[in-house]
């Protein structure tokens, strides 16, 4: 018997889907499995239909699942809406009294989770914990790691009480004797014991936050919107706790305002995002390139454009994150595949804004904003932070002589040095406020070396080359990404950002049905490892580009670089791709 | 390394750029002003900063020895409560023009002011757009006509010192440019307030639209027994607009949000990585 199942609750919002599904997620993970979420909200508080799925395993889980094997519908739109994602001969569950399922081919099991609720707990609000007492039951999760869980978040909660936790307790129990009394079991789906493992289970935005901590972060700036809002709700907490400092800005430009001049007076600074914050944010991108200033900005991606579909998956910002801002205009971008990502890459963001004086766009989307994944805790460990290339006022890396205060007269001190004075790898020395001897102006204008606005051609030319200079530095200094699959593959995927498990998944899959298939998925997107890009692309016959976007982001790119013909694979219903349909792509080009 | 030598004269505080405004700009005056300010309060320059905005009155940090910050059109004061937030230690002055702080930034104003941060914003007002050649400002008077008032402005005249009032700004002031010691003086007094100091300074544009003869006739000084924590007759000072008040309108000591969240912080640790994950485990 196989120790996996993919188990999707359909309902209503508001009425514990997603709450119970969190609990069942935690709960297996602490037994001992791999665990990876998916879900979708409406935008509204409360009402509209919403899903949570999980997928549990004891083997390494890289995507959501092609299909539920078990579906459990609350009411007779969820049953519509998803029953064509349960798999062949798969199991649904439903309550009677709610509605009856025309036959199909799956196994059915009717459980009265109203009534349980309604007379035998005598607590409505308790539905959902008769649906984990039926899954216990029925798959195996054991009652005592749910109950541990729901004791752990009933204690957390202000709503807790003593009544509260007997009625919770009392539904759990109940269920799981309904179904072991009532249903004769006639589906395979078992979880057996596995062995335990050290692991946390959170979902990207949490990993954000920590990594952003861990990176030594000191001053968040934002405004509210979906998907980032809890990554400025964990830091509000977070911030006064380690010494650092939190400001809920007016809007979005005032947010990446305040990150600017924070880090200009030598603070570690970030604010975090989606669409259309990023959106108002880019003439202060603009900004933090021309005069150098570090800078993180988590961009969590929704479908577009203009307000789009704020609950809803995209990959669509990517070409924008490219290009926002007016002028040449140098910038970086890191996109992170998993929830693992959402912590080191986070660090490695902060590092890049650092070290090369630069704003850094965070790539990140809907669905990993609130993918729920069991990670080794060894991914979380502290990780050596560096500082910013200081003036020392000795002409560090390189810097002139010039740049030391000359007196320039009876009792007068020159103070200002050169701030932006001309290295070979283009990043100059930086001094925030109250260093000492040195100050400097930051400007928006075209500057001198010494932060004066300056015209001429030679000097517009000279900054410019400067300023890109770094991306050189930095391609050459950053980590390059790893082929994945097989090394004489005829059909190379290359992707981007969350969708990376999914695409390894499907790589495995083909590759155990004879296929020759290997994968590369760049983190750094700019700038771009164009090396390792060219001999990945060079290495294989046909190459595939799967995107969540209508317009084939990266593929324009790689096109516009490269020269590359892609098969461009687009998904732009709001939905991440399953691995079938990756695979599908690739048996379709062979 | 050269040593920081003890400045004490406004010359200590002028830098190498030479300004780029035209002659008899109002500026000039509140630049002085800014520069005896911060010598009869011995700032030390690496821990000040001087954060604008876009236009020619922005361009003044670029004139000022200390650290500058010239930001994007209307943003000085969003940066400059960022840094503040960060780094309460240091002095910082928001400086620039009637476009920056009451149109494109506007909006930052009203969020400053509640805030309370601890900086100092000087607004040179000239009632015009000077940067780009004579536009109408929000504080041009109904009926001005200019480039792009062909016909007259159309809307009412914007209200500086009354709306810091109405936003409830902890110091409220009004200076002129051509009056660069009692300005000064308003300066030195708000850089001390523990606050948001808002000082609103008539500052003519001798070339696009040039009310220096006016305003030397109509400016009228706050008589001296002005209570100046009376907020009801700080307004009705600032609703005399025939004859603009300059002077201290208002103050009143209240809590800073950037000492409010440092003491927050008082008791910070190092980050936790496992303290943090023990939730999620």
């Amino acid at each position: 018997m196989v120790n996996e199942v993919t188990i999707r609750i359909g309902g209503e919002s508001g009425e514990g889907t997603i709450s119970g599904g969190d609990i069942l997620a935690l709960a297996a993970a602490r037994w001992g499995y791999h665990v990876y979420t998916f879900r979708t909200f409406p935008a509204e508080i409360l009402g509209g239909p919403c899903l949570f799925q999980v997928r549990i395993s004891d083997q390494s889980v890289k995507s959501m699942g092609d299909f539920a094997d078990v579906l459990i519908c609350l009411n007779q739109e969820a049953f519509e809406r998803n029953i064509s994602d349960l798999r062949h001969g798969g199991v649904l569950i439903y309550d009677p009294s709610d509605f009856t399922p025309e036959a199909g081919d799956f196994i059915t099991y009717a459980i009265p989770f109203n009534e349980i609720a309604r007379k035998e707990v005598q607590l409505y609000q308790t539905k959902n914990m008769v649906m984990l007492g039926a899954i216990s039951g029925l798959f195996g999760p054991p009652m005592e790691a749910i109950a541990q869980v729901v004791e752990s978040k009933l204690s957390r909660s202000r709503k807790s009480n003593p009544i509260l936790m007997e009625k919770n307790m009392l539904a759990l129990e109940i269920a799981k004797k309904y179904v072991t009394e009532q249903l004769s079991k006639r589906d395979t789906y078992h979880l057996g014991t596995v062995e335990k493992a050290d692991r946390v289970v959170l979902n990207g935005n949490q990993a954000l936050v920590a990594g952003a901590l861990a990176a030594h972060c000191g001053f968040f700036a934002g405004y509210p919107i979906t998907p980032a809002s809890d990554i400025m709700e964990g830091l509000a907490k977070e911030l006064p706790q380690v010494g650092g400092t939190f400001l809920q800005a007016e809007d979005e430009i005032a947010a990446l305002a305040a990150v600017l001049g924070a880090s200009f007076a030598g603070v570690r600074s970030m604010t975090a995002t989606s669409g259309p914050g990023f959106s108002l944010m880019t003439e202060l991108i603009g900004y933090a390139s021309m005069a150098e200033i570090p800078a993180v900005i988590v961009d969590a991606q929704r479908a577009g454009p203009s307000t789009g579909m704020p609950t809803k998956m995209e990959q669509s910002d990517l070409s924008f994150a490219l290009n926002a801002g007016h002028g040449d205009t140098p910038r970086m971008i890191v996109a992170p595949a998993d929830v693992a990502d959402c912590y080191s890459l986070m660090i490695l963001a902060f590092e890049m804004a650092e070290r090369y004086q630069m704003p850094v766009i965070f790539l990140s989307d809907q669905s990993l904003t609130a993918r729920v994944e069991s990670v080794d805790r060894s991914v979380f460990k502290p990780t050596e932070i560096h500082g910013r290339l200081q003036y020392n006022g000795n002409g560090a890396n390189g810097a002139s002589a010039q740049s030391e205060a000359v007196t320039v007269g009876a009792g007068v001190t020159e103070h200002s040095y050169a701030r932006y004075t001309y290295t070979a790898s283009g990043i100059s020395p930086i001094l925030a406020p109250g260093a000492g001897a040195y100050t400097y102006v930051a400007t928006g204008l075209e500057h001198d070396d010494r932060g004066h606005p300056n015209y001429e051609p030679e000097n517009h030319i000279a900054m410019m080359e400067k300023r890109y200079r770094k991306l050189a530095t930095a391609a050459e200094e950053l980590p390059k990404p790893q082929r994945y699959g097989d090394e004489d593959a005829t059909i190379g995927i290359i992707g981007w950002g969350s969708t990376e498990g999914t695409i390894q998944e499907a790589v495995d899959r083909a590759r155990a049905k004879g296929y020759k298939v290997a994968a590369l998925h760049p983190k750094i997107l700019s700038p771009l490892p164009d090396r390792a890009i060219r001999d990945f692309i060079r290495s294989v016959k046909t190459v595939i580009v799967p995107e969540c976007n209508y317009s084939g982001q990266l593929a324009n790119l790689l096109g516009a670089k490269y020269g590359l013909q892609a098969i461009r694979v687009n998904k732009f219903g709001g939905i991440p791709f399953t691995a079938g349909e990756i695979l599908r792509a690739i048996e379709e080009v062979s | 390394m050269t040593q920081t030598t003890l400045t004490l004269t406004p010359k200590d505080y002028k830098s190498e750029v030479k300004p780029t405004w035209c002659p008899g700009c109002g500026d000039f005056g509140v630049l002085n002003a800014i520069y005896n300010s911060m010598a009869s309060l011995k700032l030390p320059l690496d821990q000040t900063v001087v954060v604008s905005g876009i236009g020619c009155s922005s361009r003044l940090p670029h004139f000022v020895e200390t650290f500058g910050f010239h930001s994007l059109h209307g943003r000085a004061l969003p940066v400059a409560q960022g840094m503040k937030m960060a780094r309460p230690d240091l002095t910082i002055l928001a400086v620039g023009g009637d476009g920056d702080f009451f149109s494109i930034g506007a909006g930052h104003l009203i969020h400053a002011a509640l805030r309370n941060i601890d900086i100092t914003v000087v607004v040179m007002d000239n009632e015009t757009y000077g940067l780009t050649k004579g536009q109408t400002s929000p504080t041009s008077p109904t009926g001005h006509t200019t480039k792009s008032t062909p016909y007259g402005l159309l809307a009412s005249q914007f209200n500086p010192i009354a709306t810091a009032l109405s936003l409830n700004v902890s110091f409220v002031a009004r200076g002129f440019s051509s009056k660069p010691k009692d300005l000064a003086a308003l300066v030195e007094q708000g850089i001390k307030h523990h606050g948001f100091s808002f000082i609103h300074v008539l500052s003519p544009c001798p070339t696009f639209y040039n009310t220096m003869d006016v305003w030397k006739g109509t400016v009228t000084p706050i008589s001296a027994d002005h209570d100046t924590h009376n907020h009801s007759k700080a307004i009705e000072l600032a609703m005399e607009t025939e004859k603009p008040y300059v002077g201290l309108f208002y103050q009143e000591e209240r809590q800073t949000m950037d000492q409010a969240a440092h003491h927050l912080v008082q008791q910070a640790n190092e980050f936790d990585l496992n303290r943090y994950m023990a939730r999620y485990s």
